[in-house]
């Protein structure tokens, strides 16, 4: 499923002092199945945007297609839209409030008013995408899990939706560094399999490296550049001025270059550092 | 943003007023209250109309935003105004079917109205010009006195400090656990009293949960920061009664004086 | 030992839980030894339930252990007539800065913990500016702190522990809910306290990189200490931390993947400049 975004404007607290633009006239279009990376300091519109694009902020002005269809306008169907885009939140775990984990799963298809059958079906798959055991957990209380697990449920909360878009605002924050991989492995199988668009919001350039097919990057509530991770992060200096950064094998190779070795400039994971590198000192020992 | 919004509607400033002592500024308030039940001339009312309209300019508050806080109790002002007009006996002025407005209602009415509104005028004018910490801190010293006798003075006002600084983060909070359960289709709009009522289960038992959370770990981290209790703590900021406190003391005197004395006019 | 400012011997912890069947987890501390020398940066990682929360809550006479002692600067956490000395030797910053401030101005904050022990008024205003100053938060100080960034506020956070002039801080995941630049403003100012206070810091982290700049790395797995060392050596041992769920820094890792393909590089690479050096060196 596609999205178009158009001349988008937010502001906040309008007619006040206070009056702070948030979104500053972002366009962009994002095709049905791409992996996208939403990279940007805090405060500059990430999470304002992905807020509008479920519908939970309305534009102060602009459009938003979701799939051809324009969610900004008066007569929409919100409840369809967030079936079609779902949103995990920061820290998701804290929303969690059933009994048990099933209900709690439960709670986003029922709000759907789908028929127990495919409510069952639906939990048990979520649950089997983000690595939980149907069976042995689907009765126990969400608050019996680890801080990493609970993550999980609270993500399958929004899989059992069936979203055609999947939007998850730094889905590994606090977390440990297994929990961390666990969960961003099962976002790369789930986006594999289902071919759904995602669009991740992250702090980490390394994990964007190596999951995304493209970056989008805000500041200050403008969109100011996209691409292939590759190609954005080749502005080294752009992106240190917005205060990010680039994965540390890219500064690797660029201090490389800088003494005088021949070596390619767009390296972006320790894997293709690591085939650059035995490449360059094999080619050596060859000659 | 919902977290601007601050309790009391405290407004920042330099004023006389302002720079009061907030236990004077307590007292003062209470003297203020007692006067208007002491005062039952109209000839009163006139002091009392100097007095607070001297106050409020000295304060710098505009006088537009303060009878803002007037709307809210618009219909009690209205309630008050036709019950003593009505229900007072006297010479009948007019008539409406069954009901009589007599002379001594109106008179009486017209007092009330005044009475009631010099009460929230001059209380906001103390929270208006207070912060809500300045104001718990001259709570608390207030009731110093009164911990012989078991009133858990710091307590209270610890708590109230506590719930002042988490007011935000909750609101904050709240927006957020909303939002989420929104995303999983969650309607809090629609359907009759019941189904609404249940619909806030999902916000109010994450909300619950947090709280709880917070709590648990606010007060590890202030045991860790050698909290144990009012005992033998010091402040960091003292509050001193200096010249201009003596001045309002003086001015607020006077004035009980003039209603006390009103009290015998004709008028 | 007199240059001993944290003393673990030898601590068990059993969480008292009247859940039946779950006696094997409720064992969060199994006999761990661990001596913080004063002055030192040490750095304890270990995944979720490793045990490190716990650990670190001992150092602040927060929890005493079950078995075995905790000996803060002289003064064993049991003794109970010694508590405030502790907590006040040893002040604690937790992770969630929300939830550990607790008044409405940044200063009145800071001032909280000198306010506790009693000091004079004219002494904790000169605190609380130099705790301020330290943590270069003084600009805020008459700020409300539920409009700061979480590096502030963290930083805040320190600056309440410094005013009560600890001689250490035990910080447990201070930087886990902050941004990048967040995470960076408070890992430089715990440095920085470090060196030019001589202020002994444990500092509990999932970031590597943060581990990197430790005197001293410290891992624990399943209520144990189960590796010690400087950070080179630490992290050269790729595999072993791996396999406790841990990650090394992207330039150790690098090293070990091209060991791996018989390359001879050095393995306690931790930093770009060091795997720079080695590459040339190669060539």
């Amino acid at each position: 499923m596609s999205i178009k975004i158009e001349n988008l404007v937010y502001k906040y607290m309008i007619g006040t002092p206070f009056e702070k633009t948030a979104i500053d006239d972002v366009s962009l279009e994002i095709k049905d199945g791409e992996f996208i990376g939403l990279i940007g300091h805090t405060g500059s519109g990430k999470s304002t945007l992905i807020q509008q694009l479920n519908g939970l902020l309305k534009p102060t002005s602009g459009k938003i297609y979701i799939d051809g269809e324009d969610i900004t306008s008066k007569d929409i169907n919100l409840k369809k839209i967030r079936q079609k885009v779902g949103l995990v939140f920061q820290y998701p775990e804290y929303q969690l409030f059933e009994e048990t984990i099933f209900k709690d799963v439960a709670f986003g298809p029922q709000n759907l008013g789908l028929s127990d059958d495919e409510i069952l079906k639906r939990v048990r798959r979520a649950l089997e995408i983000v690595g939980i055991d149907f069976e042995k957990y689907k009765d126990k209380s969400p608050f019996d899990l680890s801080g990493g697990q609970r993550r999980r449920i609270a993500i399958a909360g929004i899989l059992a939706m069936e979203p055609k878009i999947l939007i998850l605002d730094e889905p590994t924050a606090g977390l440990d560094p297994k929990g961390r991989d666990e969960i961003l492995e099962e976002i790369r199988k789930l986006h594999k399999e289902y071919n759904n668009t995602v669009i991740l919001v992250s702090h980490s350039m390394e994990d964007v490296a190596k999951l995304v097919d493209r970056l989008i990057v805000m500041y200050k509530g403008k969109n100011i550049l996209t691409g292939t991770p590759r190609e954005v992060f080749m502005e080294i200096e752009t992106l240190e001025k917005i205060g990010l950064a680039v994965p540390q094998v890219t500064y690797l190779v660029r201090e490389l270059r800088k003494r005088g070795i021949n070596i390619r400039e767009d390296i972006i994971t320790v894997k293709e550092a690591q085939d650059e590198i035995l490449r360059l000192l094999r080619r050596d020992k060859n000659d | 943003m919902i977290k601007d919004i601050t309790i009391g509607q405290y407004l920042p400033g330099n004023s006389f007023v302002h720079k009061l002592d907030p236990r004077v500024k307590i007292w003062l308030s209470f003297i203020y209250i007692i006067i208007l039940f002491i005062v039952n001339k109209y000839s009163g009312y006139i002091f009392i109309a100097a007095f607070t309209l001297i106050t409020i300019l000295v304060s710098k508050i505009p006088i537009k935003y303060l009878f803002k806080g007037l709307k809210p109790i618009l219909w009690i002002i209205i309630f008050t105004a036709v019950l003593n007009a009505i229900l007072t006996p006297g010479i009948t002025i007019y008539k409406i079917g069954p009901v009589n407005i007599t002379d001594k209602g109106v008179y009486l009415a017209v007092f009330m109205v005044l009475r009631l509104i010099f009460l929230i005028v001059g209380t906001s004018i103390l929270t208006l010009t207070t912060s809500p910490i300045a104001l718990t801190d001259g709570i608390e010293r207030l009731l110093n006195p009164f911990k012989r006798i078991g009133v858990p003075a710091h307590e209270l006002a610890m708590m109230m400090t506590i719930a002042l600084r988490f007011i935000p983060t909750l609101l904050d909070e709240t927006d957020k656990i909303m939002k989420a359960q929104m995303a999983r289709g969650a309607d809090f709009e629609t359907g009759n009293i019941i189904n609404r009522a249940k619909s806030l289960i999902p916000i109010l038992v994450p909300l619950f949960i947090s709280s709880f959370r917070r709590a648990d770990e606010l007060a590890l981290a202030m045991e860790a920061r050698c909290y144990r209790g009012g005992k033998g703590r010091s402040r960091l900021k003292q509050l001193k009664i200096e010249g201009r406190d003596y001045v309002a003391i003086t001015f607020t005197i006077l004035l009980m004086i003039i209603s006390i004395v009103s009290r015998r006019w004709s008028i | 030992m007199e240059d001993s400012m944290l003393l673990a011997n030898n601590i068990y912890f059993y969480y008292k839980k009247s859940d039946d069947e779950k006696i094997e987890k409720s064992i969060a501390l199994k006999g761990v030894n661990l001596n913080v020398k004063k002055g030192e940066f040490i750095v304890i990682i270990g995944h979720n339930g490793s045990g490190k929360s716990t650990l670190a809550k001992h150092y602040n006479a927060i929890l005493v252990p079950s078995n075995g002692d905790v000996i803060v600067d002289g003064m064993n956490t049991k003794d109970s007539s010694k508590l405030w000395d502790i907590r006040q030797k040893a002040g604690m910053v937790f992770q969630n800065p929300d939830n550990q401030i607790v008044a409405t101005i940044v200063e009145e904050d800071v001032a909280f913990g000198p306010e506790n022990l009693g000091i004079p008024p004219e002494k904790i205003r000169k605190r609380v500016d130099e705790a301020l100053l330290a943590v270069n938060m003084l600009d805020y100080a008459h700020h409300g702190p539920h409009l700061l960034s979480g590096g502030q506020k963290q930083r805040v956070a320190i600056a309440g522990v410094l005013a009560m002039r600890p001689e250490c801080i035990i910080l447990d995941e201070p930087t886990a809910m902050l941004d990048p630049s967040g995470r960076r403003e408070v890992l430089d100012t715990i440095k920085r306290l470090n060196k030019e206070e001589e202020i002994t810091i444990v500092l509990i982290t999932h970031f590597m990189e943060e581990a990197v700049e430790a005197d001293r790395v410290v891992v624990m797995e399943d209520g144990k200490v189960v590796l010690e060392g400087s950070p080179r050596d630490v992290f050269s041992k790729v595999e072993e931390i791996k396999r406790l769920g841990l990650d090394v820094p992207e330039m150790t890792e690098l090293a070990y993947e091209l060991r791996k393909n018989n390359i001879n590089i050095r393995e306690d690479i931790l930093t770009i400049e060091e795997m720079v050096d080695e590459i040339c060196r190669l060539k």
